[in-house]
């Protein structure tokens, strides 16, 4: 039994893959999860509000290249971040002004809301393919590997390698960074508990005369913040295609749900789980097995499901969830 | 001043507030009484903004009101508390209280950042001003109390703390009272008289404990099926035929006529 080669292999296929994925995922889920608790509805533009940030990073990136600046080991999307955060900002809050408030002097049912953003969802589609095209693109400049799979081998002298590419590494960073940020924000400053006390009980806030529509703002500027780096960071580590950003809305509001909607702790906690169940039931486990069993022959690729069905995951998770607790695990709004 | 003209708020087919017309003097401390159902916690909803009216005006000092949102009317100074006690539930009563004066300089994402100085002295303010009306109410050892851990009548005591942490004009109670026990509503109605001399505040007060109403309020007004029945002194509304007949109920008229 080789358990060292085992774990690298299970490190270096699953682990940082999910890990990676799971933060992305987990900063997607929040800012679905903060428009639920202070909007109250799902937001289904959420995926390509992603989509449009991104597509205005790689945008100001590419003119950040063509002028010769780099962030010499980082990414220079980095550099472009904050010019696509304001202009999703800038969007969503003309969005909000075009759409939303209406509904919301209406006092329209949360349904009406989603219908609405489910229009908006396909407007803001349009706008990004017309922004930078339908194709797909590859924007991670800067250095490749943080610990490569030779250097790894040559290192430990085992016959598995380990990579850990700098796309993964700068994912869990930018999200510990923003997470802690965003949750120092919502427990310690006046806005933030504003925000957490409007999503508590609207009517007494109003009462306590807190504007409704500062609150509002903030939060389309946050979950704008939240897409935009959501968005980069998923692009950076696979690449950039316009039509992914709605696939991955399903697994995003899987993660939200399933930590509880209008929970910022749960939709983190959500990410990671849909994150590793995805990952791990669509990785074909023979290598590791091998390791651990090296008289075993298993038939198959002990896999459980294509990764072409890796989607079927978030349904099941979304299944089960709404089934037997609909509140979530962390006893969010009920959905 | 607060002056209710004609006022209807309708649900589908059903009259709630049905052409109520009253005024609130300036510096009173008005009741309103009525059966259940009435349409008292209705009319209030309408005047605060929280409910839109189906037809009528509310006037503030002549200024019309009628339809604006509720943190607007708040920052006029026209506060209200609620029936059913509602609290932040996931926040301290300290925080609770905190949380009221809205449109607080840190509610403003750039001066979170660049004025830090003020915001800091702001809240210490608040934390102080907090900490008188808790003391106010005896509910101190509470401060660090979720506020959804709460009984019920230390949740009534919260709504009415809320409103002592601005300079109100006028203040609407809505039966601030219910579920308090006695010694403590003694407390709150003393709380209320020396509001009104001491700091200028007008209350409009929905309670239905008659003593307390006839302790506190000059005048009465007394609301039956959406309309206003009556209105006077305490002791003219108990007297009141309609009254009696739609609210009161005999045992007190016989009391009465027996006292008499
Ligand atoms: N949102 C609503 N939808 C439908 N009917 C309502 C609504 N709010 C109040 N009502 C109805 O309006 C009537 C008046 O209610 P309201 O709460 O104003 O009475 P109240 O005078 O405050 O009574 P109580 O003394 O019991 O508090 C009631 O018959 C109630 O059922
Ligand atoms: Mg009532």
């Amino acid at each position: 039994m080789d358990i060292l080669n085992a774990l690298v292999a299970f490190l270096n296929f699953v682990f940082i893959p999910a890990a990676a994925y799971g933060a992305q995922l987990a900063l997607g889920a929040l800012g679905v999860t903060l428009i639920y608790a202070i909007l109250r509805f799902s937001n289904f533009a959420h995926g390509d509000t992603m989509a449009f940030g991104t597509a205005i990073t790689i945008l100001v990136t590419w003119g950040l290249q063509s002028w010769g600046v780099s962030l010499g080991p980082l990414p220079t999307a980095l550099l472009a971040l904050p010019v696509g955060i304001a202009a999703t900002a800038a969007l969503v809050l003309g969005t909000d002004r075009a759409v939303y408030r209406f509904y919301r002097a209406q006092r329209a049912a949360p349904i009406i809301f989603v219908m609405a953003s489910v229009g908006v969802m396909f407007v803001m589609n349009g706008l990004t393919r017309l922004l930078i095209g339908v194709d797909e693109y590859r924007f991670d400049d800067g250095a490749r590997f943080i610990i490569a799979v030779r250097d790894f081998r040559e290192w430990s002298g085992l016959a598995e390698g380990l990579a850990l590419r700098s796309t993964q590494a700068l994912t869990l960073v930018v999200t510990v960074i923003v997470c802690a940020a965003l949750f120092w924000f919502l427990n310690r400053t006046k806005s933030g508990k504003a925000m957490r006390a409007y999503s508590d009980n609207e009517d007494l806030a109003l009462l306590s005369g807190i504007d409704p529509e500062r609150v509002v703002r903030l939060t389309w500027i946050i979950a704008a913040g939240l897409a935009t780096i959501a968005g980069t960071l998923y692009g950076l580590d696979k690449s950039f295609k316009a039509f992914n950003y709605f696939q991955i809305l399903l697994p995003i509001f899987a993660a939200a749900i399933v930590g509880g909607l209008g929970n910022p702790v749960g939709a983190i906690a959500g990410g990671f789980l849909v994150a590793f169940s995805e990952v791990a039931v669509t990785y074909p486990w023979v290598k590791v097995a091998g390791y651990l069993f090296p008289g075993w022959q298993p038939g198959g690729l002990l896999q459980l499901l294509g990764t072409e069905y890796k989607f079927a995951v978030s349904f099941v998770i979304l299944i089960v969830v709404l089934l037997f607790r609909p509140t979530g695990l962390f006893r969010g709004k009920s959905v | 001043m607060i002056r209710v003209e004609d006022l209807h708020r309708h649900f589908g087919g059903f009259h709630a507030v049905d052409g109520a017309s009253l005024t609130i003097e300036t510096g009173s401390i008005t009741g309103l009484i009525g059966p259940n159902g009435a349409g008292k916690s209705t009319l209030f909803n309408v005047i605060a903004g929280v409910l839109p009216p189906t037809s009528g005006r509310v006037f503030m000092d002549n200024e019309d009101i009628t339809g604006l949102p509720p943190h607007t009317l708040f920052h006029k100074g026209l506060l209200r508390t609620f029936q059913l006690a509602h609290e932040f539930s996931s926040m301290t009563v300290r925080e609770n209280l905190m949380m009221v004066p809205g449109a607080q300089s840190g509610e403003t994402i750039w001066k979170t950042w660049l004025q830090r100085g003020r915001i800091w002295r702001e809240e210490a303010e608040l934390r102080r001003r907090a900490d008188e009306v808790l003391d106010f109410l005896t509910i101190r050892h509470l401060a660090h109390e979720k506020a959804g851990n709460l009984s019920g009548g230390q949740k009534k005591l919260l709504e009415l703390g809320r409103t002592m942490m601005v300079d109100a004009k006028v203040v609407f109670l809505d039966e601030v009272g219910a579920g308090v026990n006695r010694t403590l509503l003694m407390t709150i109605a003393d709380a209320i008289i020396r509001l009104n001399r001491e700091r200028g505040y007008t209350f409009c007060v929905i309670e239905h404990d008659m003593d307390f109403i006839g302790k506190l309020c000059d005048p009465v007004i007394v609301m039956a099926e959406g309309k206003v029945l009556a209105q006077g002194s305490a002791a003219d509304i108990m007297k009141n035929e309609a009254v009696i007949e739609a609210y009161l109920g005999t045992g007190l008229k016989n009391k009465d006529m027996v006292g008499a």
